[in-house]
């Protein structure tokens, strides 16, 4: 394996390790990924290196995906779940300039998909490995910003304090109003941030069959969620978890059961709403699926008149 | 004619640590009996201690020696010995004391203050209010001051409220330390039918009475405290 | 008080040391169910030391301190688990601080504040846990409107009874307070005190208060200790110990508050 990399390299000709970080760097995120695997939900410290990026910009996801990245993986990479954000395109750059790898903007075809903010509408499958960018690991510390007590009360599963936050949000807003970093307990054990994702892809992370794997750069964390774990969003008995729904379809390709943005169009109030998830649409609209809004329809051009 | 309370052998002294740890010796060899359905005066001139064995009495003051047995909850109690728990048991259940200061929580109206010790002993809070209600009537407490504090009343109405907290349970022996002292007649001949009421009832009551007249009108006996001060019989 | 004589709290010989300097020394007492134990002293004098080390906030150098759990029997807070340990302190015991801010949780509403330990205890019923805050709201005298406001909004007097509420809403049987009344205006003291022997009363719950108020010993407490230099010089019935003191010290106390 090393050898192959080391190849590649000289083939590259590049100043750099396969994958950007040294080997001896990606073992110990390794040892980090292989206990987190172990204990669901738990967050590992490991040793956070300085990344060609700035912080928030997913040093934590990229340098997990360097650590399983091998030069036959098809790579992904999404930001809210679109492909050509600036985010997306250069991390989809870097690790095709360091590690040589394939690229793609198709959620099937790719074996490593990098997320932040999303997790694809395409159910993924179990040779696939979803990497989540995060920015802060710590569910906890919204009430509690100890971090020795934090660290505390998940080892002893005092997680009553998640459901304050939640009280707090009903008594505000008469609903559980978070949408997003939705905490979720991880296999009846620990409560896990699911990273700024919306609360929609929540149910997309329980018994899924890929691998999940979370790094926080800044933070210097890592947890993961092994295939097929059960993943629960928390909630009340009289204010059960739901997701978002829209009473509008997808502008371009109709869809009714993805997340949808909302896109204003002009300053006359003229908005239309979009998969947020683009590999999803563009599909959809290839085999034939159009929505109100799609320039081939009738309608399509109304909204700007 | 039962015997409810006895002293033997008493003394008590006072250490003033804080004034060069001088003694003050007050009492010696005190021997005193209470039997149920009398009335007690204690006796002696002003300063003579009446109301620290009074205070001794209902385990308020320390004895240096000898011991006091009270018969409660069907044994006798030594208050000189016994724990804090005994102690506040006997004064819940068995001895009453009116003393002449009102010491309460601000704020806590009158009726409540009154009701309180039958309430403590589990009586209905409705029923102890009730009792309550009759004996502030009886003591012509206004019903308008019920509902306040008693901090802001008069010398008099606190007597007097004092006096109902202290009538409210029906107690095996009550100590009344000057119950009289500030009523007038009306007010004062209430409180003695209250003491008469209690001694028909069987109660066992020593008391401090300042005047004489009171002190004929109730007392079946006398106690002079004098005889046993330190240096008394010298 | 009730006629129950087992002990709910058995301290024995316990010493708190801070390398060479005595924390508290030797302090051994029993506490019974619904008995209020009022530690006084002036400040140095080892009370909250004491007070930390009963409460399981601070494992003291030697003693024992056990409890009376109500499913395993009496048990030595320091040797059970953390878990055990930590579960004990907010459901069968209660600290309630000087500062109020100590003790709530600035940055969620009045109604959070009180439901918390109900959801630690498991409690996931939304309308229920609301309910009972709003019903202890009310016993401590905040009207029930307030329930959904940030404790920031409250006066002095609001938060400490706020703290209250929050530490008794799972019916503890043992109450830790530290100088509840202090840094509050006379006129606040006087209601709160009010309050909390009436809910010391009507839950017959075990207390052990630490003030350097007498007036205020006097009037919760059934039993007093009299600390000095980490030691317990003088203890027993409160009227007793405050009106007829023996030890040197006690008096010095006892003669120094000013007679009203």
């Amino acid at each position: 394996m090393e050898n192959t990399q080391t190849s590649q390299n000289t083939e590259t000709g590049a100043a750099y390790n396969f994958a950007y970080l040294d080997e001896q760097t990606k073992r110990m995120i390794r040892r980090a990924l292989l206990k987190a695997v172990a204990i669901p939900g738990y967050q590992v410290p490991f040793a956070g290196r300085e990344m060609p990026m700035p912080y928030g910009w997913g040093t934590g996801g990229v340098q997990v995906t360097a650590a399983v990245i091998g030069p036959d993986d098809t790579l992904k990479v999404i930001d809210q779940g679109a492909d050509d954000t600036t985010n997306a395109v250069s991390i989809r750059q870097f690790f095709a300039k360091t590690a040589g790898v394939a690229t793609t903007e198709k959620t099937a075809e790719a074996s490593i998909i990098q997320t932040r903010h999303r997790i694809p509408e395409k159910p993924l499958r179990d040779d696939q490995i979803l990497v989540y960018q995060v920015p802060i690991p710590e569910p906890l510390r919204f009430l509690e910003p100890r971090e020795t007590e934090t660290r505390k009360m998940h080892a002893l599963e005092e997680y009553g304090l998640m459901h304050v936050k939640l009280y707090e949000d009903i008594s505000r807003h008469g609903h559980i109003a978070t949408t997003y970093a939705y905490p979720v307990m991880v296999d009846g054990r620990y409560v896990m941030d699911p990273s700024p994702t919306p609360k929609f892809d929540n149910p997309k992370m329980n018994m899924m069959p890929a691998l999940q794997l979370f790094g926080a750069g800044r933070e210097k964390r890592i947890y993961a969620l092994p295939p097929f774990t059960r993943v629960e969003s928390l909630d009340f008995e009289d204010h059960p978890f739901s997701v978002q729904s829209w009473d509008d379809e997808c502008g371009m390709c109709s869809a009714t059961d993805s997340y949808l943005d909302e896109v204003i169009l002009d300053d006359k109030g003229n908005r239309m709403f979009v998969c947020s998830d683009t590999d999803y649409c563009t599909e959809r609209q290839d085999a034939g699926h159009r929505g109100p809004q799609h320039h081939d329809q009738p309608l399509g051009g109304k909204a700007a008149e | 004619m039962s015997d409810m309370l006895h002293v033997e052998n008493v003394a008590k002294a006072f250490t003033l640590h804080t004034q060069g740890s001088v003694t003050i010796p007050v009492f010696e060899g005190v021997e005193f009996h209470l039997n149920s359905g009398e009335c007690i005066a204690l006796t002696g001139e002003s300063g003579s201690g009446k109301s620290t064995f009074m205070r001794m009495l209902y385990a308020n003051y320390t004895c240096s020696s000898g011991s006091i047995n009270v018969f409660h909850d069907g044994t006798w109690l030594d208050i000189t010995t016994a724990s804090p728990h005994a102690i506040l048991d006997m004064r819940k259940r068995t001895m009453g004391y009116v003393s002449q200061f009102l010491r309460v929580i601000p704020r806590v109206p009158t009726l409540e203050i009154v009701a309180e010790p039958l309430i403590a002993l589990g009586t209905a809070r409705d029923a102890a209010k009730e009792k309550a209600r009759d004996l502030l009537t009886r003591l012509r407490i206004p019903e308008r001051l019920w509902q306040l504090s008693p901090l802001t009343f008069s010398g008099g109405e606190q007597q007097r409220v004092n006096i109902a907290r202290g009538f409210i349970a029906d107690y095996p022996i009550m100590l009344l330390d000057e119950p009289t002292a500030s009523l007038d007649v009306q007010n004062r001949a209430t409180v003695l039918a209250l003491i008469d009421e209690a001694k028909l009832r069987g109660a066992a009551i020593a008391g401090i009475f300042h005047d004489h007249d009171t002190r004929d009108a109730v007392c079946t006996g006398s106690f002079d405290v004098t005889s046993f001060k330190v240096g008394a019989n010298d | 008080m009730t006629q129950n004589n087992t002990p709910l709290l058995r301290v024995s010989d316990l010493t708190m040391m801070y390398g060479d300097r005595v924390g508290c020394r030797n302090v051994s007492f029993d506490l019974r169910p619904g008995e209020v134990l009022g530690i006084v002293g002036e400040s140095g004098s080892g009370k909250s030391t004491l007070l930390r080390s009963i409460s399981a906030q601070q494992e003291p150098t030697k003693g024992v301190v056990e409890y009376h759990t109500r499913i395993d029997g009496i048990r030595d807070v320091y040797q059970i688990s953390e878990a055990q340990r930590r579960l004990l302190m907010r459901t069968d015991w209660a600290f309630v601080h000087q500062n109020a801010r100590d003790g709530l949780r600035m940055n969620v509403s009045a109604g959070a504040n009180i439901g918390e330990r109900l959801m630690a205890v498991g409690d996931r019923h939304y309308g229920n846990i609301r309910a009972a805050a709003g019903n202890w709201l009310g016993k401590v005298e905040i009207a029930e409107e307030r329930l959904d406001d940030l404790p920031s909004t409250f006066s002095g007097g609001m938060q400490q009874r706020l703290q209250i509420a929050r530490n008794l809403v799972t019916s503890p049987r043992l109450v830790f307070m530290d100088e509840p009344t202090g840094g509050l205006d006379v006129s606040v003291q006087a209601r709160l005190l009010d309050l909390l022997r009436g809910l010391v009363h009507d839950l017959n719950l075990a207390v052990i208060i630490v003030t350097h108020d007498l007036a205020v010993a006097r009037l919760l407490s059934h039993r007093l200790m009299v600390m000095q230099g980490g030691a317990v010089i003088e203890s027993g019935l409160t009227d007793q110990v405050l009106d007829d003191p023996q030890h040197a010290y006690t008096q010095l106390l006892v003669s120094s508050i000013l007679q009203n």
